[in-house]
């Protein structure tokens, strides 16, 4: 036994992107050192390009009308089905969050015990968020006005640093509960995590293109999907106070919805409802109740 | 008229479930023989046969299922809201594994079609379970307080025209919000239930934190009584139900109730025909009528009433009654003798008030209990098949002239459970919506349910509410 797993040599995983339900290479053919908190080094990590970006714009944009036009429900069994598939892979998440966040094994294990359960919590949002944030309006007239909550759209995400894995998830999973779809930047000197989670997302039923996710530098993809026409919001989370600026100013063209980087001591707490109700739109409805008379109503 | 299609018979297969020749109550997570050592049969309604001898609950067993749940409260109530979501979840999952398996028993045990079953009650089930579960760690959100704490032990009596589902709408919120729970199913449905304690079982949930008794009207009553249940629920019929607040009168009892109901299903003269047909046969023949929110009274505006009622003896005429388990049955038995009894009562007083009645051709099976869709026309608000709940394959049909004259008559009932208004015009709908004192109104549609809507009563058809977030505040103290 010891003899033959002395002798033999294992497999690297090649670490690639997830965009469109797929795993490409980086177009651009970049790759970038990736080492663990000692500096040792782990895996090449695609530096995706700009032109990675728009490609997972486009793909966050086609799965948006079947992604926020499916059931509460059915998306609540979704994000259900991906902290199934989590469990299933506790283990190997627990070695790769140790290595990028230099965390012992028992620690690493609380983090993604947390992610798991993160999962859990936003599947159970699915089909409240409306129950909460919407409601009938009482309207001094004969009117039936009701406020729904939709989702904004695609959704750019810079995804925490030193968190790379509860951080991301805790970032993501609010906006795809929703609806929206998202292209997410990962960590940049961790990211690993992050492109295995592209392996259990694309084994949960969820629909290629609603999580779009690129490893590289926010610093030089951010300012084109902050700038990108196509994108509907952006969360800073993971950007540095100047980045986030000039990111802010670039979203103003096209008024995107913008949540700036907010400190987070511990993401393990109770996250509450703000995530979400940053990438929501209200939608009021209005309609005459009219009245009953011998033709029927007014209207 | 004759048959237009012709189907060969297509059975779901029995082999899916396995059916113990004796089933015990369920109590502090094991199964045990009633103290008294008392069983009963369940039957099959489609054909009498016996389909296994369950432990009859009586008192001594009422009360050491409420201690169970009481031992179980503590706990139960104390875990993070996070870890009660995760058992709901499990059950949830392992409900949508077995639901085939449910659907035939459920099937077998009440006599329903196996189309209802299938498509119907376990997918809503399931999902209900899986609502809320997601309840149970964002209590804080729903609208009650910050914090808002479970009463304790919930005593949760059922019917058996949904067994399974009213279970679901039972016990799913009562758990999420960290409560425990002792359930009696009725008389005639247990099996669904005890199938259900087994998935307790193997979700892992703590003994103790669901209780299932089966047994007679005493024992629910000795369950409504005991001194240590701090919530009532109970769905059925009024009379029990107004029992039921008499009894708890002076306690501190929390309670909910889900009773009769005689749904007033509007039809005006600018409704799509065929879709009204549709969903009047769906309103009063879905689960053959015994329903508490069924369609049973239909109101169609005058000038479209020979049109309408020619369409719907037409689509009653193809309606199919017989073997529950064929999946092209669209009618399935009625419960139990007894109740096939009340309805074919309530109908032959019908006749004799001076309604008229009609029924497609329909040859009923020759054993099991079986009752062939049923009309009533000239009907007024006076004959007692306008005014008393049926809970069978009964429809009765009055007219009205304007929309005025529609939610006067719609009113005038002791309850207020249900209603239908098919126009396609939006404003009228509302308008009438408005003015209808019923708990769920339906438009261009009729009996859907869905985990997150609130579904319950006006007047005496009870109070609370189940389903949505509504229906947590049964189960919380606020």
């Amino acid at each position: 036994m010891s003899e033959s797993s002395a002798t033999r040599l294992n497999v690297f995983k090649t670490y690639k992107l997830y965009v469109g339900g797929k795993f490409p290479r980086s177009e651009s053919g970049r790759v970038y050192e990736v080492s663990d908190s000692k500096g040792k080094w782990l895996a090449n990590a695609p530096l995706s390009s700009r032109k990675d970006a728009r490609d997972a714009v486009v793909a966050a944009r086609k799965a948006f009308g079947g992604w926020s036009g499916a059931t509460a429900y059915n998306r609540g069994q979704i994000l259900y089905r991906i902290a199934e598939m989590l469990e299933g892979r506790r283990e190997q998440f627990v070695r790769e969050v140790g290595e990028a966040e230099g965390l012992s094994k028992s620690k690493a294990g609380a983090v993604v015990d947390a992610a798991i359960d993160r999962w859990v919590w936003y599947a159970g949002w699915t089909d409240k968020i409306g129950q909460i944030v919407g409601g009938a309006n009482p309207v001094a007239g004969p009117f039936f006005n009701l406020s729904t909550p939709e989702p904004t759209g695609v959704v750019t995400v810079i995804a925490p640093q030193d968190s790379s894995f509860l951080g991301l998830v805790s970032v993501i999973a609010p906006v795809i509960a929703t609806g929206n779809t998202v292209v997410v930047i990962a960590s940049e000197k961790s990211p690993l995590p992050a492109l295995s989670l592209g392996e259990v997302l694309a084994t949960s039923d969820l629909p290629g293109g609603v999580v779009n996710i690129l490893s590289g530098k926010a610093g030089e993809m951010g300012p084109h999907l902050a700038s990108h026409q196509d994108v509907n919001a952006i969360d800073l989370a993971g950007a540095d106070p100047v980045l986030a600026k000039e990111l802010e100013i670039a979203a103003a063209d096209n008024l995107k919805r913008v949540l700036r980087p907010q400190p987070v001591d511990d993401w393990s707490a109770d996250p509450g409802m703000s995530r979400m109700t940053a990438f929501l739109e209200t939608k009021t409805v209005w309609h005459p109740t009219g009245s009953l008379g011998a033709g029927g109503s007014s209207y | 008229m004759a048959s237009v299609f012709e189907y060969a018979p297509a059975p779901e297969s029995r082999s899916v479930v396995d059916i113990a020749p004796s089933y015990g109550l369920f109590i502090d997570g094991e199964f045990t023989d009633a103290a008294d050592g008392k069983v009963f049969k369940t039957v099959s309604p489609s054909s009498e046969e016996v389909l296994a001898e369950v432990a009859q609950a009586g008192a001594a067993d009422v009360d050491r299922a409420v201690k169970a749940a009481r031992r179980a409260f503590e706990k139960w109530s104390a875990l993070p809201g996070s870890e009660r979501a995760k058992y709901l979840f499990r059950i949830a999952r392992i409900i949508q594994e077995r639901s085939r398996e449910l659907a035939v028993l459920e099937t077998l045990d009440n006599g329903k079609p196996i189309r209802e079953t299938r498509d119907a009650d376990l997918p809503l089930v399931a999902a209900h379970f899986f609502y809320y579960a997601g309840w149970a760690d964002k209590l804080g959100h729903a609208g009650y307080g910050a914090d808002p704490r479970p009463l304790g032990v919930a005593g949760q009596v059922i019917p058996w025209n949904f067994p399974l589902l009213m279970l679901a709408w039972k016990i799913a919120p009562a758990l999420a919000a960290g409560n425990t729970v002792v359930l009696k199913p009725a008389e005639t449905t247990p099996l669904s239930a005890l199938f259900f304690a087994d998935i307790c079982r193997q979700a892992g949930l703590p003994k103790g934190v669901v209780n299932i008794i089966p047994g007679y009207g005493d024992a629910g009553a000795e369950l409504v009584a005991h001194p240590d249940v701090n919530k009532v629920a109970f769905t059925g019929s009024t009379a029990v139900g107004k029992a039921i607040a008499r009894q708890i009168a002076g306690t501190d009892k929390k309670v909910t109730l889900e009773l009769g109901g005689k749904g007033a299903n509007i039809v005006f003269d600018d409704a799509p025909i065929d879709q009204a047909v549709e969903g009047i046969v769906n309103g009063i023949f879905f689960n053959q009528g015994q329903v508490c929110c069924a369609g049973s009274r239909l109101l169609v505006q005058e000038s479209i009433h020979d049109e309408l009622l020619d369409s719907l003896k037409r689509r009653l005429s193809t309606l199919r009654l017989g073997d529950p388990l064929d999946k092209n049955t669209d009618i399935g038995a009625i419960n139990s003798a007894d109740q096939l009894a009340r309805i074919t009562a309530l109908a032959e007083t019908g006749e004799a008030e001076g309604a008229e009645r009609w029924s497609p051709a329909c040859e009923l099976p020759s054993s099991g209990y079986w009752f062939a869709p049923t009309l009533f026309t000239n009907v007024t608000q006076a004959h007692t098949v306008a005014r008393d709940e049926i809970f069978g394959p009964v429809l009765s049909v009055l007219t009205f002239r304007t929309p005025d004259e529609a939610v006067a008559k719609a009113n005038n009932s002791q309850y207020g459970l249900s209603a239908g208004i098919w126009t396609e015009k939006g404003s009228r709908i509302l308008a009438v919506a408005n003015q209808l004192r019923a708990g769920v109104v339906w438009a261009n549609t009729f009996n859907k349910f869905d985990p997150t809507s609130p579904f319950g009563g006006y007047k005496e058809s009870g109070f609370g509410r189940e389903g949505g977030r509504h229906g947590l505040e049964g189960y919380l103290d606020v």
